[in-house]
């Protein structure tokens, strides 16, 4: 069995990548919309720790991934109190139905 | 006893099919819980990658806290009961040529790029190093995000809660 290299961890991180864009482009439900952020998010924590792991060294891409969570989850709250209010004003979440700012 | 490589593909299994399961999913609920299991396989990663105490936050937070709050607002929105669409999707042709565009790209990248390998020793635990930095050398970040959580918190309660009508 090969050795565990800095490579896998990438390439896990970037189809984890994919998938988040995918969610983000794809998806018409605000809510799924926000999961795909989370994807993202997530591989670019996953990258930030592997490089401390394998290049870097230290302990400051981990504290990096560390704020990364906190931000995540500071974002997650805006992110769905905005949803809920999107949805006691148009009684739906999809995304292109959400078009007041532009008429 | 498996190796660590082998604990490393189930982990990764877990973790890109539950993503592929966030963005595939026709339903809502279903995507959520691809959410848990990909969040969960990224979090043994962490444990892998000599990062206890980011994986030990990873299921704190984001299990804990954002998923719980995502599920909360599946609830609240949709009707669980239909599980016909609540997660229909739009364009499906033009994003899987981005997802393929990206996925290949990066993963060239990643395994093409000559990255600068150091020798560094295997990991011990963090958490020591971790408490010691955030309360010396990155002190004023963490005070700037617990700032930032208050007026997060704050900014959650106002938008979310239900317009006062004057009388």
């Amino acid at each position: 069995m090969p050795h565990l290299a800095l490579g896998h961890f990438l390439v896990v991180a970037a189809l984890l990548f994919g998938f988040g864009l995918l969610a983000v482009v794809t998806r018409r439900n605000a809510v799924a919309v926000l999961m795909g952020v989370e994807l993202i998010l997530n591989a670019a924590n996953l990258n930030l720790v592997a490089f401390g792991r394998y290049v870097a060294g230290g302990i400051a891409g981990q504290v990096f991934s560390l704020f990364v969570i906190v931000l995540a989850a500071a974002e997650a709250a805006v992110g769905l109190a905005i949803i809920l209010a999107i949805y006691q004003m148009l009684r739906s979440i999809d995304t292109a139905r959400a078009t007041t700012l532009k008429e | 006893m498996p190796s660590s490589f082998a604990i490393f593909v189930l982990l990764a299994l877990a973790t890109l099919l539950g993503a592929a399961g966030v963005a595939l999913s026709r339903n809502i609920f279903w995507s959520a819980m691809g959410l848990l299991a990909c969040l969960l396989g990224v979090s043994g990663l962490y444990v892998l990658l000599a990062a206890d105490f980011i994986a030990v936050t990873q299921v704190l937070i984001y299990i804990g806290g954002v998923l719980v709050l995502i599920i909360f607002a599946i609830m609240l929105t949709s009707q669980i009961r239909d599980i016909s669409v609540s997660n229909s999707s739009m364009g499906s042709v033009g994003g899987f040529a981005l997802f393929w565009v990206v996925a290949t790209l990066l993963c060239f990248v990643a395994l093409w790029a000559p990255w600068p390998i150091a020798s560094l020793p295997p990991g011990q635990g963090s958490t020591a190093a971790i408490g010691d930095g955030l309360l010396g050398r990155w002190l004023l970040p963490f005070e700037i995000v617990s700032v930032l959580l208050v007026a997060t918190m704050i900014g959650a309660i106002v938008i979310a809660r239900k317009e006062a009508k004057p009388d």
